[in-house]
């Protein structure tokens, strides 16, 4: 069977969500090989091979975690070996750094941001959700190896446990590069990442004050979400840039987005349209974000958000 | 330090974009072109690394159709010492490989020991240009700066994003794109609008960088959009007024849509 390379995300020893879709992706096109750029632990190998990775590729080249360019010569050299059918990264700042140079190194087509990969006749189509999720666009490579960024939460990460046979690979890393000195995952208080949370509360200009966002993280804690914020919010100094949702910021694809506070503008609803189930809180019943919304409560949120976790927190016991 | 700073012309940022259902590509005409504001950021951090480093010159680089020099004036009123626009018809439809071989051989025309890039455009948003353009020219890239130093001839970047964050190290020349967060853009002062008149903007054509036309454009594209659609209206949309009930509802609909 036709073969799909994975790029493992590995981060402090383990494996993320965002791979474990890469490979659920992969499955359905054909037969996933994971490659761990660096050393790869019997856990991690189970791991991957839990979510179908019929190969899992390691290199324990330490260098490979702090130099992107060498993960990129390292895939260069798998591709021309095992001729897979479309390259596979996380739509993250480290995947699209790699996508990019691999894209020129191989000359081959770039597309990222995919919410969804299939296959057809002609090869691999991505689905991507531009213009702020205004347009639905397929698009495809016309030459190279389709190399392609999958935005976290695209799909549901579907197991499909194999036992991955391993494999050894090498490269030689040379010429000037640029380095990671240090790496930390943020500091979210137990909460997951913004872009790969299944649920997200995001807070805006009708929260009113830099302290009430403990009402938004508060909503957050009891839905295990992560909080976002507009770009009044954090224009604001309300809460931090990390934060921002929206074309500016960044793009979230949840489950489930409640945006409170947050009249969407144009701005906002580019980096949130796509979530799978919109909730919104706003006094103005005139906001925009209305429009997007699936249940829209038009009230004020100090009021609104406070009965809503009481009556989350009854609901679960 | 010759610093060389890319901008692009998009549609407005809060206008709605659409593509040319003729050959799937942007409908540039459809709403205002404006210097991208994320390239904004990347003509302040220019500007700001050359006034703490003597003797820096600051060039900004655009591609795209004659409205373009638009974009690359307002650098120069911002502070930038010199334009280079590359305009060529042969250029429309040009996907990010062949924007990145002509940027890459207009920097390496231009000379430079670092090249500033905003993180992404608004209009296409695939982020991926830093990388490009430091594979074309073969030196290092840090792309999603936070913070941006130069310390004789390494480049030091901070990279603070929703997943974490990373210090990075590179020698110089490298290719850096930054977040929008790292800096507050400057206006035009009234005095860098009279003096932009006099700086210089120059033009170059595919020939002038020795590029076939052949290897740029649409037909030359390595991705091609198959379809695009309006995304369909979403399903029932449901909105009530807060009459005492409003949370309490809410959880109601969280509860039918097992999201809770």
């Amino acid at each position: 069977m036709a073969e799909v390379l994975v790029l493992a995300d590995v981060v402090d020893g383990a494996v993320g969500k965002p791979t474990f879709e890469l490979l659920t992706i992969a499955n359905r096109l054909g037969s996933p090989v994971a490659i761990v750029a660096g050393n790869a632990s019997s856990e991690i190998v189970e791991k991957l091979g839990s979510y179908g990775a019929s190969t899992v590729l390691t290199s324990d080249d330490e260098v490979l975690a702090s130099v992107t360019a060498g993960v990129v010569t390292l895939l260069e050299s798998v591709v021309a070996a095992r001729s897979p059918i479309a390259v596979l990264l996380a739509s993250t700042a480290q995947g699209k750094e790699i996508a990019g140079r691999l894209g020129v190194r191989l000359d081959a087509g770039v597309l990222t941001d995919a919410v969804d990969v299939v296959a057809s006749d002609g090869g691999v189509v991505v689905e991507q959700s531009v213009f702020g999720g205004s347009t639905v666009v397929h698009a495809r490579a016309t030459r190279g190896v389709p190399i392609i960024t999958v935005r976290p939460n695209s799909v549901t990460p579907v197991e499909s446990p194999v036992s991955p046979a391993v494999e050894a690979v090498s490269v030689a890393v040379e010429g000037q590069h640029a380095k990671v000195i240090s790496q930390a995952a943020a500091a979210v208080g137990g909460r997951p990442g913004l872009t790969e949370a299944s649920v997200v509360v995001a807070g805006g200009r009708g929260v009113g004050a830099a302290e009430k966002f403990a009402l938004i993280e508060e909503l957050a804690d009891v839905l295990s979400a992560a909080v976002g914020a507009s770009r009044a919010a954090t224009d604001a100094g309300w809460y931090p840039h990390a934060a921002q949702v929206g074309q500016t910021g960044v793009t979230v694809a949840p489950q489930l987005y409640i945006a409170c506070g947050i009249s969407g503008a144009i701005q906002h609803r580019a980096g949130m349209q796509t979530a799978k189930t919109i909730v919104a809180i706003n006094k103005d019943a005139e906001a925009p974000i209305f429009e997007l919304a699936d249940f829209g409560v038009v009230g004020d949120l100090h009021v609104v958000v406070p009965q809503l976790i009481d009556e989350i927190r009854k609901r679960k016991g | 330090m010759r610093i060389v700073a890319c901008v692009k012309q998009v549609p407005d940022t809060w206008s709605e974009k659409r593509l040319d259902p003729a050959d799937q590509t942007l409908d540039r005409a459809a709403a205002d072109g404006v210097i991208d504001e994320l390239d904004t950021y990347a003509v302040e951090e220019a500007l700001r690394l050359k006034e703490s480093h003597e003797g820096s010159t600051v060039v900004v680089l655009g591609m795209g159709p004659v409205p373009a020099a638009e974009s690359l004036r307002k650098a120069l009123t911002m502070g930038a010492d010199e334009a280079v626009h590359v305009v060529d018809d042969a250029l429309h439809g040009s996907d990010a490989l062949a924007t990145s071989l002509v940027l890459a051989k207009a920097i390496e025309h231009v000379g430079y020991d670092l090249v500033v890039l905003g993180s992404e455009s608004t209009d296409a948003r695939m982020g991926v240009m830093a990388a490009m353009l430091a594979e074309r020219l073969g030196v290092p890239q840090a792309s999603l700066a936070s913070k941006v130093e130069v310390d004789g001839s390494m480049l030091r970047v901070q990279r603070t994003t929703a997943n974490g964050q990373a210090s990075i190290e590179a020698p110089l020349p490298a290719v850096v794109s930054v977040l929008e967060k790292i800096n507050e853009p400057r206006y035009p002062s009234f005095k860098g609008i009279m003096a932009a008149k006099s700086k210089p903007m120059s033009t170059l054509s595919l020939a002038d960088l020795g590029i076939d036309p052949s290897s740029v454009g649409l037909a030359a594209a390595a991705t091609v959009v198959v379809d695009s659609m309006q995304r369909p209206p979403r399903g029932e949309r449901t909105i009530v007024n807060d009459e005492g009930d409003g949370g309490m509802r809410i959880a109601e609909f969280l509860a039918t849509q097992k999201l809770l």
